[in-house]
């Protein structure tokens, strides 16, 4: 932080135009492993990532930690002999006049050690006391961190924001049988989350999953759950909203802008607004303020997402989408994505009521391993449940599941009433659908 | 401070650090305190069709304090030196929180030592302008081929000087190069688009990525023939796994069920996972072995300074050791492996993989291949995951086998099984090992560890693949 203007200064005698952005946290996290408090944690980081523009050429260095800082200006330099033609303007002013996105809350601040201590101690106890036998990592993490951008177009802002996030995972053995459960919830703001809410939800899979259930290898309708819906069809769906992927041409949504590719009931955005959302900002990491920003309306694909270089090259603008993963070079990414129903909603419980024989997603792994660029998703069920004649009769295992999310999205059986926010970046519905693909091993 | 960070990177041990954490240390009431401090630089360039999207540079430093009190951690991790003393109190203090039952970590002589790679051709040592050269020539390959809508190329090289002293008395220095590259090709035809890779790395050596040329036509040819190419009918199948594969296989089904940590405080766990139960056939055999030269995954001391060793995880089907840190080896009484790791000195050390594989068995690759009536040849990966008892791996490549032949080319398929069932259904072993340097491992938060694994070809029966 006390380098910015350092570094900003020294650049700017090196380069035509110069941006330096810095990031510094600080940290605290209980650990419980196995049922037990097994560390406590407090980390502290920063890090200065420089961006000059130097002979029409975009130079990039960072600098994390303790030292290397000096260095930054010579590393940029370096790298702009290769870096590709700068096409866009730093922007010059970060807030719109209205807009001011609250997430930071001192309350976070005030958490003591020992009453996260406390906290870990309560999700265990609740969870235990359904399941004796099942043993919790929870971790109970607080934060704060502070943003600062400075850029020679007179940009200049700096924001702070607080984090307090509560997991589980646990996990009951019975001989070789091994049931995962778990959940999370975070949040800016420490009254927006609450430890009932999670362990009801951990109970509620525990007790879905109490009796097994056998499926056959076969097309199925599908509910995912909020917890679903994150784990299998996300991925895809964050590559092909990607401004990169839509101006390379890989993108299956590429020429879609102004076409109903989802059901019509379904609207998606991307919302950095949220009032203490974890994915909320005022400006992006390049400085264009934060926008509620529709990706789908009513099923026609709406908007992309876009960085102030992919933008103008696109010929279009940035959308305040301008992310950088541990303070590193910007690009296009999701702050939180909203999906909404319009009109058409059903209970979860009617959802289940309504179907023969089809399948509950809470949980796949390795879903973001095929072709997810096509729009594909698949994996191993890690937690889900079978339906019979309305009822949930228990879990599956050893299943896969496989399909496009273009074609299971296209029209619905149904979508859930209640929208639930999953590890703070993506609120949904529970989405009920026609026809997925089940395999498993023939017994 | 920065001055004191540059201290440790004189070569040698250096007094001025020494004497700076013998004082942090002293008079701490804790039962076991360790330092780390670490200093690393990178080189990352990234390329998405024509475009050079990103190079840049980075340097980073830090360390961190752990401290065990009454069978408890505290960590903290921070990037400036001063108030070192602080910070160790802080560690304390947060160990002393919690109160699990007490334990003495698994004895471990100290060490004084330096450690320094010898590489022919060191990555980061090479010119920039050299690394750009090479890239845009195998992205010019991947763009002028058929039907090729775009690529992606990621490079990344590195360096990390690390220093290691604890309140044991030991003081170690090392020093670990990197290097991963990953090609991909993106074929699009009408609303189809299918791609192909190839990801490899090495321990810094830069002529690992030199000459790569014929394999960057061939990913190109590949995802343009994925267009025509058809989806497998999902179900059950007899798969031959090329080495590559395979060895995702070995790290994903059995490498982290091997972790102790998944295994030492779960005692139904420990039940299954017992040292001379039988996993697999008499002609299976996997191993961790950290001391193999220049590979991703080899050092000569783990992150919490334990001298590091082979550990055979199968012997002849029969399980036969698992992987340590100082912590879990003391609980479960037995050795510590050299196996605690951290990807940076963010991060507290936890059990990890170093260069893991399935040892050559005798049979060829026609003889696997000819004795099977209906199944999938799988190549390659994008990737594998797993929860302990279940795993999934996805192939990059896969071709049908029909009457002992390959038959044709299959859209990328994705296998999923139960570990304890599919290692017992390796019913044939190939004679053929090669490690693979692609990748990186993810556990816990800290990703990707450099590892590597590696397998000759294998059979396994009745193994379910995912598709429509």
């Amino acid at each position: 932080m006390e380098h910015l203007e350092e570094v900003f200064r020294a650049a700017r005698r090196e380069a035509e135009q110069a941006e330096v952005f810095s990031v510094s946290s600080r940290t605290v996290s209980v650990q419980f492993e196995a049922n037990e408090l097994k560390q406590v944690q407090t980390k502290e980081s920063s890090s200065t990532a420089l961006r000059i523009f130097r002979e029409g050429r975009i130079g990039f260095a960072t600098a994390s930690g303790g030292g290397g800082w000096e260095s930054l200006v010579d590393m940029a330099v370096e790298t702009s002999q290769f870096g590709s033609p700068a096409s866009f303007q730093f922007p010059s002013r970060f807030h719109r006049d209205s807009s001011k996105v609250p997430i930071f809350d001192s309350k976070v601040e005030e958490i003591a050690m020992e009453r996260m201590v406390e906290i870990g101690k309560e999700i265990i106890a609740k969870i235990r006391g359904h399941t004796p036998g099942i043993l919790c990592d929870v971790q109970v993490t607080k934060g704060t961190s502070s943003v600062s951008l400075i850029n020679s177009q007179g940009g200049e802002g700096r924001y702070d924001k607080s984090f307090l996030g509560f997991s589980l995972e646990g996990i009951l053995v019975r001989d070789t049988d091994m049931l995962f459960v778990g959940d999370s919830a975070s949040s800016c703001r420490p009254d927006f989350i609450g430890i009932d809410d999670l362990a009801d939800r951990v109970i509620w899979q525990l007790e879905m999953a109490k009796k097994k259930a056998a499926v056959s290898t076969k097309l199925l309708p599908v509910i995912f759950t909020p917890n679903g819906v994150a784990s299998a069809l996300l991925s895809p769906l964050m590559l092909a909203f990607n401004g990169k992927t839509v101006l390379e041409g890989a993108s299956p949504l590429k020429d879609k802008r102004g076409e109903q590719v989802f059901d019509k009931r379904l609207s998606l955005w991307d919302d950095a607004t949220v009032a203490y959302g974890v994915g909320s900002y005022p400006f992006d990491d390049e400085g264009v303020p934060s926008q509620h920003l529709p990706l789908v309306t009513n099923g026609v694909v709406t908007n992309f997402l876009y960085d102030l270089q992919t933008a103008a090259l696109a010929g279009t603008q940035s959308t305040g989408n301008g992310r950088r993963v541990g303070g590193g070079f910007p690009s296009p990414a999701i702050s939180s994505l909203r999906l909404c129903r319009s009109g058409g909603d059903v209970s979860f419980r009617a959802m289940v009521e309504d179907m023969k024989e089809g399948l509950i997603v809470e949980q796949v792994i390795g879903a973001e391993q095929g072709n997810v660029l096509s729009g594909d998703f698949g994996g191993n069920l890690l937690l889900g449940y079978k339906v019979e004649n309305g009822e949930i009769i228990g879990r599956v295992k050893d299943t896969m599941i496989a399909g496009n999310v273009y074609q299971v999205l296209k029209e619905l059986l149904g979508i859930g009433q209640e929208a639930r926010w999953v590890g703070g970046i993506l609120q949904t519905p529970s989405l009920y659908c026609p026809r997925v693909s089940v395999a498993t091993k023939e017994s | 401070m920065t001055a004191l960070f540059a201290f440790i990177r004189v070569k040698g041990y250096n007094k001025g650090v020494r004497n700076l954490i013998a004082d942090a240390l002293k008079g701490q009431d804790a039962d076991y305190i360790e330092i780390h401090f670490e200093e690393s630089q990178a080189t990352n360039i990234v390329y998405r069709g024509e475009r050079l999207e990103e190079i840049s540079r980075g340097r980073n430093s830090g360390g961190n304090i752990r401290a065990l009190v009454q069978g408890s951690w505290g960590f903290v991790s921070f990037n400036r030196l001063d108030g070192l003393r602080d910070k160790v109190a802080l560690a304390v203090e947060e160990a002393r929180l919690a109160s699990r039952e007490p334990f003495k970590l698994f004895p471990a002589e100290p060490v004084v030592e330096t450690v320094v790679p010898q590489l022919e051709k060191v990555s980061t040592d090479i010119p920039l302008a050299a690394k750009k050269e090479l890239l845009d020539e195998y992205n010019d390959i991947i763009l002028s081929s058929p039907k090729i809508q775009s690529t992606r190329i990621n490079y990344r090289d590195g360096r990390r000087q690390r220093t290691f002293a604890n309140s044991e008395g030991s003081y170690i220095e090392q020093a670990k190069t990197d290097l991963t590259l990953r090609l991909t090709a993106i074929a699009r035809e009408d609303n189809e688009v299918q791609q192909a890779g190839l990801s490899l790395g090495s321990n810094g050596e830069f002529s690992a990525v030199e000459g790569l040329h014929e394999q960057a036509r061939e990913i190109a040819r590949r995802a343009a023939a994925l267009l025509s190419a058809p989806q497998v009918k999902g179900g059950e199948y007899t798969v031959l796994l090329d080495p590559v594969l395979a060895g995702v296989f070995a790290h994903e089904a059995f490498g982290h069920l091997s972790e102790s940590d998944f295994v030492y405080q779960n005692e139904n766990l420990q039940q299954v996972m017992v040292l001379g139960k039988r996993f697999g056939g008499k002609h299976l055999n996997i191993v961790d072995d950290p001391t193999i030269p220049n590979l991703r995954g080899s050092y000569k001391y783990d992150d919490e300074g334990t001298p590091t060793r082979k550990t055979h995880l199968i012997r002849g089907g029969i399980l036969e050791g698992r992987l340590h840190s100082r912590e879990t080896a003391a609980k479960m009484g037995e050795r510590a492996t050299g196996n605690a790791r951290t990807i940076n000195y963010l991060f507290p050390p936890i059990v990890r993989m170093s260069n893991t594989f399935i040892e050559p068995g005798s049979a060829s690759f026609e003889e696997m291949l000819g004795d099977i009536e209906e199944g999938v040849y799988v190549k390659d990966w994008y990737g594998g995951m797993t929860s302990l008892e279940m795993f999934t791996f996805s192939a990059g490549e896969a071709y049908m086998i029909r009457r002992g032949r390959l038959a044709e080319l299959l859209r990328p398929v994705v296998l999923t099984g139960n570990v304890f069932t599919t290692l017992q259904n390796i019913d044939a072993i190939g004679n053929d090992l090669e490690m693979n340097q692609g990748g990186g491992c993810g556990k816990g938060g800290q990703y990707p560890l450099p590892v590597s694994n590696g397998s000759p070809h294998i059979r396994i029966r009745h193994c379910v693949i995912g598709g429509r």
